[in-house]
Formats: structure tokens, C-alpha cells, sequence
């Protein structure tokens, strides 16, 4: 990359260069830190390329609009922390339900309620799987680094137009504030996913039919194909049903459209785990220092590597079980009561080998905290 | 296999330096380690990291930012053991002091100031001089940052006025480049000062 490029930025900047990279033209939204300058940066930036950016009265209407504006066509995101996420929660479930691919990006800080509104947290990761009420498969990815807050934000796109699915970006807020050097990518460096369009005569499109891969095309409102949207739980045709073989039939649609592409779905980065002892494993603002501990300890001859999850939800199973089964100790680190640790142990399943670092006063764990434990649990 | 004896002592790589910021919301120290660490990345050479530290409120409470410099990849973002702490309140002084590097350097607004728990400090009037002499308070941040350049040899006068004069608000030029070069002239003064005590010491 062109070194002359090179600028200061921020995770939250970063974020919103790469929506539009991947093709986001609408943001609604209602301010709120630490996420606001993904809102600041789509207001000066989607005008200019004729994106629309719309400030709501809050944040159940921001959902509500960025739905609206999927079904009409448009790739579309919001951006909130905490207090807004759990507004949105309801209207994420009925884009789950009606399948309208859009990006929530929520910048994590301390919680519950206001919380700590400046002050960092991965509290929220539980929310992003099981927010909405009901049975659905989330997709939430996390970012680590500026460079990845684009990256991981064009990843998010594509993915919920690859999977017609809400898409959640979990930034914290240490990663949403932090500025690094970086150089934004060239047009074509990074793939970018439409969502599929029926091509078939409008008097036979069934939006919710079953399909091979579980992801029906998606017109959009007004390119003739008349289609019902509901928070019902729906027929091939959108229409609500009490049948039971149709309820099975959509909800487990909804599931297998995502559990059965998972190899596009999984994304883990691992340092140094060729030999390790001891992992581990971390996502978002954490992950930076659990690097900063394995160099650390690798220069002091201890077999320390690293797991970080850059897709979250759903849970990395396979790629995680793989490359954990031949360590002696797994260190799951993260910003909250305990949350990831949890599905770490169920893959991991003999007693005594996952441990847990957590860290929820609204700072972030330190290499050194992390040192401390590898040293405890090595001895 | 592991050998099990404990990981003792440990050191962040050595061309680390980590350089905080603080005092108190509004007196733009945020925007000063912005300013700074975007002055140092324009070496390609430099990894630079900057991050914040403010309360919920619009002005007062305690603000840091730290700004972290490596020629090789910064993975913790935060400062640990801090090169340079500036502080611009007693408060932040009283607060981030311990964090200081033995023999680290600190430089203090002495306007605001009064008591430091060491002896060996840099003391500058920031905030006197940017309402006395510039007839700006807003203005102290920068005429810090021109006392970190001289004082230090981090960031160079020229990065640091091309960065200040290209984020200056339009008709803000004259008074920022005045308030770097004044910060950056009682730095030089305060820094010849104490080598040539070092010298005769």
C-alpha cells in the first residue's frame, strides 16, 4: 500500500470507510459514545456519493429505518453502544424473522443500563447472540485493530447480504476510539457481496420458499415483485401460517442458512499455535493484549500462543477445537463476567484446562494480568 | 515441555516510548496527542498507537490520552510505564505520577500546579502564557506540544507545525504556529537549562 496514504485514524472511521466500501449508501441512527463517530463520518461522507444519512429521534426508529431501507434496496447500517443496542433488539428480531440483511454496529462500553458511557467492555457479546426473543442463528464478527475495523465492517456487509441477515460488529470501545496509521484499501482489494435478485416472472416469486442454500433472492420494493413482510411466522409466500410444517420449515430454514455455511462464516487468526502450550484466547480490544503477553512470554521460553475470534457469533466450534486440542492450557480473556469462556468450555470439555482472565471495571486487561495468570496456571 | 518456573521481570520491547497526556476535559489534551501522534506516524518508519481516557462530561473531570511509539508492531495499546507524562492539573499530576518511568520525563503547567513529588520536572506556564501572552487559554495545549518537541527528541518542531497548521480551523493558523513556537522556544530555554546542570553537577 502506497505509503503517501498512510493516515491517522480511528476504529469507529475506519468502520464506517469500510461500510461504504461494501456498499452501504444509508445510515439512521442516534448518536451515542462510544460510537459516534461512525455516525459523524457516514453524515459527511454518504451525501457525497448519494448515500443517505438520517439522524432519528432514537434508536428504535434508526433500526426501524435502516430495515425500511434494505427492503428497498439498499445496503444499510446503524451504530450504537450499549443503551441503544438493547432498543434495537426488538426490530432485530423481526429483521431476523423477515430476513433484511443490514449492519448493527455496536461499540461496547460498560453496562448494564448507561452504564459507563465512556469506559471499555465485551459485556455485550451474550446480546449479539441472543438479543431478540426466539430461535435464530446470529452472525457477529469483532475487530481488533483500526485496519480490521474496515476490514471485519466490509466483512460484515457482505455477509449479511451473502445471508439476508442483521450482522452485528462488535467494536469496544478501546478499538472504536483507538487511532493507528493505516492506508484505506483500493477499490477491488477486498470482494464485495450483493445480495441475490429473483430473476424468475414476478407472478412466481415465493420470498421465503424453500431453497437449496436455505437464502432466497431479494427483490426490492418497487422492482415488481410484490412480496409480504412479516414478524409472523410466515409461509413460502410471507403470509402467516399456524401450520406446523410450515413453522418447521421457516424456522429451520432460518437456522440451516447460516450452521450449514459456516466454513464462509468461521474466521479465527492464530499466532503462533503450531507448538503451544498455552493459549489464549481472546476477540476485539483484548486480543492486542493477549499478542503483547505471548511475545513477552515467548522471549522468556515459555509456548504460549494465541486465538483470536474474529467471528463470534456463531461460535468458531470447529477451527477453535482443532486448534486447541493439543494444548496443556487454554486462557480465555475478555472484558465481561464471563461470556465467551463458557462455549471455550464446551468445546474444550476436560476439567481444569480452560481458565478464565475477565476484567469489567472498565479498563482493559493488562499484559501484565495476563502474564500473571499464564504463570499461574503453568505451575 | 515447559519448564514451570514462574515468568519473572519482563520488559516491553525497548524502543517502546509511551508518552500520556492529561488533565482536565476541555483543556484539549485529547486533540494535543492526536495532533502528536499524527506528527510522529508521518515517519514510516514509526508504529504509533493513540488512545483516550475521559469521563461522561462535556468539560472538567479527568481526561488522559496516551500516545505509544514503536519502530515495530504496538499490540497493547495503552501506556504502561509511562516516557513522558505531561500534566496539566494537580489532579492528573497526583493521579498518573506513579505510572512515571524511574527517571522518566515530566513536564508540568505550573499555572495550575503547585505541588511535584520529585525533583527533577519541567515547569511552563502553559495555560499563563496562552491567556497572558496569546490571549487564548485554548491555545495551552499546543504551546505544550511545542515544549514536548524541544524538550524531547519524540517529535521534530516542523512534523508538529505541518500536522498543527493543516488541522488548524480556518483563520486559527497565525495563533497556533505563534503558541508551537512559544511552547517550543521555553522548552529550549528550560532544556538547556537543566543540561548545563547536569553539566556542572
Amino acid at each position: 500500500m502506497p505509503q503517501a496514504d498512510r493516515q491517522l485514524m480511528m476504529g469507529n472511521t475506519a468502520c464506517m470507510h469500510g461500510a461504504i466500501y461494501a456498499g452501504v449508501r444509508f445510515y439512521a441512527g442516534y448518536p451515542i459514545t462510544p460510537s459516534t463517530e461512525v455516525a459523524e463520518g457516514c453524515a459527511r461522507e454518504l451525501p457525497r456519493i448519494g448515500g443517505r444519512f438520517i439522524q432519528m429521534e432514537d434508536e428504535i426508529a434508526s433500526i426501524g429505518a435502516v430495515i425500511g431501507a434494505s427492503v428497498a434496496g439498499l445496503k444499510a447500517m446503524t451504530a450504537t453502544s450499549g443503551p441503544g443496542y438493547s432498543l434495537m433488539i426488538e426490530n432485530i428480531g423481526y429483521a431476523y424473522m423477515i430476513e433484511a440483511p443490514c449492519v448493527i454496529v455496536n461499540v461496547q462500553r460498560g453496562g448494564p443500563s448507561t452504564g459507563l458511557p465512556t469506559k471499555v467492555s465485551q459485556a455485550d457479546t451474550m446480546q449479539a447472540r441472543w438479543g431478540p426473543h426466539g430461535d435464530y442463528t446470529a452472525i457477529a464478527v469483532a475487530p481488533s485493530s483500526v485496519a480490521e475495523a474496515f476490514t471485519e465492517t466490509v466483512r460484515a456487509v457482505n455477509l449479511s447480504e451473502r445471508f439476508r441477515t442483521p450482522v452485528t460488529i462488535l467494536l469496544d470501545e478501546v478499538i472504536g476510539h483507538m487511532q493507528e496509521m493505516v492506508s484505506l484499501p483500493e477499490a477491488g482489494e477486498y470482494p464485495v457481496v450483493d445480495r441475490a435478485k429473483p430473476t424468475c416472472d414476478p407472478a412466481d416469486y415465493a420470498p421465503y420458499g424453500p431453497t437449496e442454500n436455505c437464502v432466497n433472492p431479494m427483490p426490492a420494493y418497487g422492482e415488481g415483485y410484490r412480496w409480504y413482510a412479516t414478524g409472523l411466522t410466515h409461509d413460502p409466500r410471507g403470509f402467516p401460517t399456524e401450520r406446523p410444517d410450515e413453522i418447521v420449515a421457516t424456522l429451520e430454514r432460518l437456522r440451516h442458512k447460516i450452521e450449514d455455511h459456516r466454513p464462509e462464516i468461521d474466521k479465527v487468526r492464530a499466532d503462533r499455535m503450531e507448538d503451544a502450550e498455552i493459549a489464549l484466547v481472546s476477540y476485539g480490544s483484548v486480543s492486542r493484549t493477549a499478542l503483547q503477553a505471548m511475545m513477552l512470554a515467548r522471549g522468556a521460553g515459555l509456548r504460549v500462543g494465541c486465538v483470536q475470534l474474529q467471528t463470534v457469533w456463531p461460535f468458531p466450534l470447529e477451527p477453535l477445537r482443532t486448534l486447541l486440542q493439543n494444548t496443556r492450557k487454554v486462557i480465555v480473556a475478555e472484558l465481561n463476567m464471563g461470556q465467551i469462556v463458557e462455549q471455550v468450555e464446551r468445546i474444550v470439555p476436560d476439567g481444569g484446562r480452560v481458565h478464565s482472565l475477565l476484567r469489567y471495571d472498565g479498563e482493559l486487561i493488562t499484559p501484565h494480568q495476563l502474564i500473571d495468570k499464564i504463570n499461574e496456571v503453568s505451575t | 515441555m515447559m519448564n514451570g518456573s514462574a515468568l519473572g521481570e519482563f520488559h516491553f520491547p525497548d524502543d517502546r516510548y509511551e508518552i500520556r497526556l492529561s488533565g482536565s476535559g476541555g483543556q484539549g489534551l485529547v486533540l494535543a496527542a492526536m495532533l502528536l501522534a499524527e506528527a510522529v506516524g508521518a515517519d514510516p518508519a514509526k508504529r504509533v498507537i493513540q488512545t483516550k481516557s475521559y469521563g461522561p462530561e462535556a468539560r472538567g473531570g479527568a481526561s488522559k490520552s496516551d500516545v505509544v511509539i514503536s519502530t515495530s508492531d504496538i499490540y497493547y495499546p495503552k501506556a504502561y510505564k509511562l516516557d513522558l507524562l505531561l500534566a496539566m492539573t494537580q489532579e492528573s499530576l497526583d493521579k498518573y505520577y506513579r505510572d512515571l518511568k524511574e527517571h522518566g520525563t515530566l513536564i508540568v503547567d505550573d499555572t495550575l500546579v503547585s505541588q511535584v513529588p520529585c525533583e527533577e520536572y519541567y515547569a511552563l506556564s502553559f495555560t499563563q502564557f496562552a491567556q497572558e501572552q496569546l490571549h487564548n487559554v485554548m491555545v495551552a495545549n499546543v504551546i505544550a506540544l511545542g515544549s514536548i518537541a524541544a524538550i524531547t527528541s519524540v517529535v521534530s518542531l516542523k512534523a508538529l507545525m505541518k500536522v498543527v497548521l493543516a488541522r488548524a480551523p480556518r483563520g486559527t493558523e497565525e495563533i497556533n504556529r505563534a503558541a508551537l513556537e512559544m511552547g517550543f522556544h521555553e522548552g529550549m530555554l528550560l532544556r538547556q537549562e537543566s543540561e548545563g546542570f547536569c553539566i556542572a553537577a
